[in-house]
């Protein structure tokens, strides 16, 4: 791996308006407004926080990994990457990052595709796309934008090592997170964030061990 | 498999146009490469129920791959395959960055409206994609991460990626075997990443026939071979499920 540029934010003093923990396979969902900084927290080390980010105005304006990717012809996330939405405009830009590298290609993982990936019969295990879909069918603000599976795309997974080679392989590598690790970011719009805390215990994404995060939010 | 000897239907479609259609299990669909550079911007959808779609990370996790080939799966978001691809003669076909739009084409190639070029006029990915989903009661909520068949785009140990001009040539072709009746949704606009400077995006072909039992059958069962993925065998077993009490099996 090339050389990780880690960027620190000491914003500690100040008083933040939202300090949360959210433990392992729950969602999380939160409007942050545009100049806000919002900032996750890997508390115990290499847990995967699948994320996804929507216009909070209109969710039909989302995170999108592709355009992601290739407006900035980069793979990886880290401190200066701009998240774009599928309308082509800036959402949030990292601003700090003491991991140094975040996954969009990876997704998040499902009933579904757990029985692809490992065996037919995890398919009662805890998802991610569950936890979505739990915030989705619950949460007030997830309700009032009349969001349903339609609007869960392609994900960030924050603290997530998936390496691709030149060749083509892709792996699911042990993280490269550790604990107090955190990334940082600035609202450039009023935002909605879902997150879920990522259950998954049939890979080293989480170093099969799923742990709470921290969730912070300044003015 | 190189030549079926019967196609039930051909159709060419020009650079940068778009197509929408059904494709039923049983059926495989042959994209070529006319010209040579194209790109053949692609979406599933299962006919059934839209909302299960392409995904683009359960197919690269299913296969531990960033890039798309012969041997490889087409999943859904379901855990079940739209399409086997049973050729490919490029051997690289991207899934990770998405569509060119109205800005980066006009950006790129500059004002091309049909007012004065007819249908030659610059279209883009996402529209061609909205378009054709209009019809079938989709819309922007339902783009997701798409298949650039004929692109190839590596990354380097950064993350950086690069985009392959030369990687299709005139003739290429990619052959996709359907295991579930599918909404097809594609748009022959230009890659996002290509560096052409003018708009000319590549002409592609389809053309559509009866999978030879003997290639679904080496699909299943590659189990003595290197290029067997048991995922692929778990999410053809899914999909056998969907279909265990209707249709053909």
């Amino acid at each position: 791996m090339s050389v990780r540029k880690l960027v620190e934010n000491d914003l500690s003093p100040a008083l933040p308006v939202v300090d949360e923990i959210c433990p392992a396979g729950e969602p999380w969902v939160k409007v942050v407004k545009k100049g806000q900084v919002f900032r996750i927290v890997d508390l115990e080390g290499n847990q995967a926080v699948d994320t996804l980010f929507y216009n909070a105005h209109d969710a039909e304006e989302r995170y999108s990994a592709t355009d992601t990717v290739r407006r900035q012809n980069m793979l990886y996330l880290t401190t200066g990457s701009r998240l774009y939405s599928n309308f082509g405009n800036v959402m949030l830009t990292i601003i700090a990052d003491t991991c140094g590298r975040h996954d969009t290609v990876g997704g998040a993982c499902s009933a579904e595709s757990n029985t692809t990936r490992y065996a037919l019969e995890k398919y009662p295990m805890h998802s991610c796309r569950d936890s979505f879909l739990h915030a989705l069918a619950h949460d007030p603000v997830c309700k009032h934008l009349n969001m349903s599976k339609r609007d869960i795309p392609s994900n960030i997974n924050f603290f997530m090592n998936v390496p691709v080679s030149e060749e083509g392989g892709l792996d699911f590598a042990d993280g490269v997170s550790a604990p107090g690790k955190y990334v940082e970011m600035q609202a450039e719009m009023d935002v909605v964030v879902l997150i879920s805390n990522c259950p998954q215990l049939n890979n080293p994404c989480n170093a099969y061990n799923p742990t709470p995060i921290r969730l912070l939010v300044w003015d | 498999m190189k030549n079926p000897n019967t196609f039930l239907w051909k159709e060419a479609i020009p650079g940068g146009s778009h197509w929408s259609g059904v494709i039923r299990r049983g059926t495989t669909l042959r994209l070529t490469d006319m010209a040579g550079g194209a790109n053949a911007a692609v979406l599933f959808y299962n006919l059934e129920e839209k909302l299960e779609r392409y995904n683009m990370a359960d197919t690269l996790k299913c296969q531990h791959t960033f890039r798309l080939t012969k041997g490889h799966a087409c999943h859904s978001d379901m855990g079940r395959i739209f399409c086997c691809i049973t050729e490919d003669t490029t051997g690289w076909n991207d899934t990770v960055c998405g569509l060119s739009d109205a800005e980066l084409i006009r950006q790129k190639y500059g004002v091309g409206r049909y007012q004065e070029l007819r249908n030659e006029m610059f279209r883009s990915g996402l529209d061609g994609m909205l378009v054709e989903l209009g019809k079938w009661g989709l819309g922007m909520r339902d783009v997701v991460s798409n298949i650039n068949f004929f692109s190839k785009v590596t990354a380097n140990s950064s993350g950086e990626l690069e985009f392959h001009p030369d990687s299709s040539k005139a003739g290429d072709y990619v052959d996709l075997s359907f295991e579930m009746d599918t909404l097809v949704v594609l748009s022959a606009a230009p890659h996002p990443l290509d560096p052409a400077e003018t708009y000319h995006p590549g002409a592609v072909s389809l053309a559509a026939f009866a999978t030879p039992s003997a290639v679904s059958g080496d699909f299943r069962w590659q189990a003595k071979e290197s290029a067997y993925i048991p995922e692929n065998e778990r999410g053809l077993q899914n999909t056998q499920r969907l279909y265990t009490c209707g249709g053909a099996a």
